[in-house]
């Protein structure tokens, strides 16, 4: 096993800990708002780890941009879809 | 390793089937379907069906997800009186007993299949030459079965006919769905203005790329479509009122160009939808050229609702 292959598996395994971590965080965090925060931190985190672990094993550089691409994309995605969530969780609980 | 992923999969999948038919909230089942899409999606990358895959998490997953929670957002007020109404005995049995009968014959028939299944795949690989596309799932469309891709563009059309008849006699000709407002500088407006650029982009690799690789219009347009309704939902623009002309000849556009190549070909290659020898690869770019945007505009005008406000 080279060392690119050990960088890989590190990687993904550390981005595999983080979705395990957010969706423990979902299932187990008291409100809206918290479940949120663990989702998306844990998910960004956890996706930019995988695509990282990936990256070595690119079959080009313009596949590897298109990794890249792709958890930015998913950043955006999470970062609004989450914010927008939150929006109207606030709007029916105003208590927060 | 892959097979205990891919069982693990089958079940999540099947898990999350019976969920959604049993779940008795409207939107918690929309989002057991959605869900259940996405999963769909990588099983079909699983079985190197790369083309389904991507149809599936376009349309069967994105598109019909996204009409389903309006659907569900509709029915949110008589939620509470479908839920107390429950069919009596009999209706629930012979549902049951129907359902039974119905996997049953699926379950034959796929048991019944001869080994190995009956299949083209071997002709359509050879005679993919004869039609200039590198994509064979895109020759089989296009060249081998146009006639099932036609009539697919016209069912969509057919489907976005039904959402407007929906509408009241008053809104007619009006503009499809309610008027969005969100905050101007609000993240969806932010998103309206950042995702759309990027999303073109895309939507035209995945339909242009379609001739050779895994893509086509039908995952294009329906990208196309959703960029769209993003900025409608901002309410950076606003949806055309369906009366307008060039709507109408844009919703139209991409099935007659179909039905004009298909029907010269009865003159030039002596059968409808034939091409002539060389020009197959040319005929099959101008006819997705042309059914990109007016599927795109189908699409994105299903999605959109019935009219339900007028022109002004």
């Amino acid at each position: 096993m080279s060392l690119l292959d050990l960088f890989t598996v590190i990687a993904v395994c550390a981005g595999a800990f983080f979705f395990l971590a957010g969706t423990v965080g979902l299932l187990r965090f008291p409100d809206a708002l918290t479940r949120l925060h663990a989702l998306t931190k844990a998910d960004n985190l956890g996706l930019g780890l995988v695509v990282l672990g990936l990256l070595p094993h690119a079959d080009s550089v313009l596949g590897g941009l298109k990794l890249v691409a792709i958890w930015l994309l998913a950043l955006l995605a999470s970062g609004a879809v989450s914010q927008l969530i939150a929006r109207a969780a606030r709007r029916t609980d105003p208590r927060r | 390793m892959i097979e205990t992923f891919n069982a693990g999969l089958a079940l999540l999948v099947l898990a999350l089937a019976i969920w959604t038919v049993v779940a008795r909230d409207t939107f918690a089942a929309v989002v057991g379907f959605v869900a259940y899409g996405m999963l769909l999606t990588l099983v079909w990358v699983q079985l190197h069906g790369v083309d389904v895959a991507l149809t599936e998490g376009a349309i069967g997953g994105g598109l019909t997800g996204a009409m389903l929670i309006a659907a569900a957002a509709r029915l949110r007020c008589t939620e509470g009186a479908a839920r107390a109404e429950r069919p009596g005995v009999a209706t629930r049995l012979a549902a049951a007993l129907v359902a039974a009968c119905v996997t049953a014959a699926l379950a034959v028939a796929v048991l019944a299949l001869p080994e190995p299944a009956p299949t083209l795949a071997n002709e359509t690989a050879a005679n993919m030459a004869a039609t200039g596309v590198g994509n064979p799932i895109t020759g089989v469309l296009l060249a081998f079965r146009a006639m099932d891709t036609l009539l697919e563009a016209i069912v969509v059309l057919f489907a976005m006919i039904g959402v407007w008849s929906l509408a009241p006699d008053r809104a007619w000709g009006g503009r499809p769905g309610p008027l969005h407002r969100a905050d101007p500088d609000g993240i969806l407006a932010y998103l309206a203005r950042v995702l759309p650029p990027i999303g073109i982009i895309v939507a035209v690799y995945i339909f242009w790329i379609g001739a050779d690789l895994p893509g086509g219009k039908f995952q294009g347009a329906s990208i196309l479509a959703a960029m769209w309704l993003l900025a409608v939902m901002a309410g950076l623009t606003d949806a055309p009122p369906v009366s307008r002309t060039w709507l109408r000849v844009a919703l139209v556009a991409g099935p007659v160009v179909f039905i004009a190549i298909g029907a010269a070909g009865v003159a030039t290659a002596g059968a409808f939808l034939a091409y002539p020898d060389g020009l197959a690869k040319p005929l099959i770019k101008v006819i997705e050229w042309a059914l990109l945007p007016s599927l795109a505009v189908t699409l994105a005008l299903i999605l959109a609702g019935a009219p339900e406000r007028p022109a002004r």
